[in-house]
């Protein structure tokens, strides 16, 4: 049972992957890497992560997939068409061999380096299991260990966090312009506090200095 | 199943998002390949955890995850900022920082 379950996840996310490098719009690899979290969830949930496949398929399927469906549809996820890759001309196309050829040598050299290892412990079917409410892999079991053993690393994922959403947030923003800005004044505290005609030597004789502005409220 | 089938999945799917990084123009979709190689690593993790009953590989893949979810924050923060100043949506072709 188990084995026809691993089998069929494995085809979902291995089918969901080569989606992902292989279809050419955007929006359908998005798709894609749905199903293949998806399925990937079902790998963890028969590696007894049964918190890290729900926390796969809650943030990732569900959160993070909606931000990138987003964004596919703000910047408009066309994919390039057959012309613009003609015109683009041989050396993609020897890039595109080069990167092949680079993922193949990675995958024989990681396959050579994890089913030729000298770990007897892959070949067998993992340590032994009691069920339990405080059982392995269990939300009760993380989080034990999340706020006792790893708590430095769980405080500073957490930061991590919150810098990585200011900074998504500074980058996304709408700037505005110079060009918006220069045709009004801009309006500083201190000329709306000083009272009229005080100003200092350097306005008087026209030559700037600190308050710029400092022409406008007469002699 | 033995782990070493887990494992070698992992490593399929860890070396095809290596080859979409490696291949694809469009950033969106090179964000997506890099999911994919953070998958592959979790998955490799969680394997490894299993084998041992050891909990800390589960913890390590959801700081992974926490890592990938910032990644995708900043990622994409920045592909709206080109989109934005209506720069070409393409990591070929935008070479500002190369001088």
């Amino acid at each position: 049972m188990s084995a026809v379950l691993f089998f069929i996840a494995a085809i979902g996310v291995i089918t969901g992957a080569v989606g992902v490098v292989v279809l050419r719009n955007p929006f359908f690899a998005v798709l894609a890497l749905v199903v293949h979290l998806i399925s990937l969830a079902v790998l963890f949930l028969l590696l007894r992560a049964e918190f890290v496949a729900a926390v796969q398929v809650v943030v990732y399927a569900g959160a993070v997939m909606v931000l990138y469906v987003f964004v596919v549809a703000y910047v408009g996820g066309e994919g390039e068409t057959i012309g613009e890759r003609l015109r683009r001309g041989s050396s993609t196309s020897g890039m595109r061999l080069g990167g092949a050829v680079f993922g193949g040598a990675l995958l024989v050299e990681l396959l050579i380096a994890l089913l030729g290892t000298g770990l007897e412990a892959t070949s067998g079917y993992g340590a032994g299991y009691v069920p339990g409410p405080q059982a392995f892999g269990t939300p009760a079991y993380i989080g034990n260990l999340l706020l006792t053993r790893f708590l430095l690393a769980f405080e500073l994922a957490s930061f991590l966090l919150l810098v990585g959403a200011i900074g998504g947030v500074v980058l996304a923003r709408r700037r505005v312009g110079i060009d918006e800005l220069s045709g009004r004044e801009p309006i500083a505290p201190l000329h709306l506090l000083r009272p009229r005609g005080t100003g200092t030597t350097a306005e008087a004789v026209g030559s700037g200095g600190l308050h710029d502005g400092g022409s406008r409220y007469g002699s | 199943m033995s782990i070493a089938w887990y494992l070698a999945v992992s490593a399929i799917v860890f070396a095809l998002g290596a080859l979409g990084v490696m291949t694809r123009r469009n950033p969106l979709v090179v964000l997506l390949c890099l999911e994919l190689m953070l998958n592959g690593g979790n998955l490799a993790l969680i394997a490894f955890s299993r084998m041992w009953g050891n909990g800390d590989g589960q913890i390590l893949a959801i700081v992974v995850m926490t890592v990938a979810a910032c990644e995708v924050c900043i990622g994409l923060g920045m592909i709206v900022a080109i989109y934005r100043r209506r720069l070409p949506i393409d990591v070929d072709e935008l070479r500002e920082l190369q001088g």
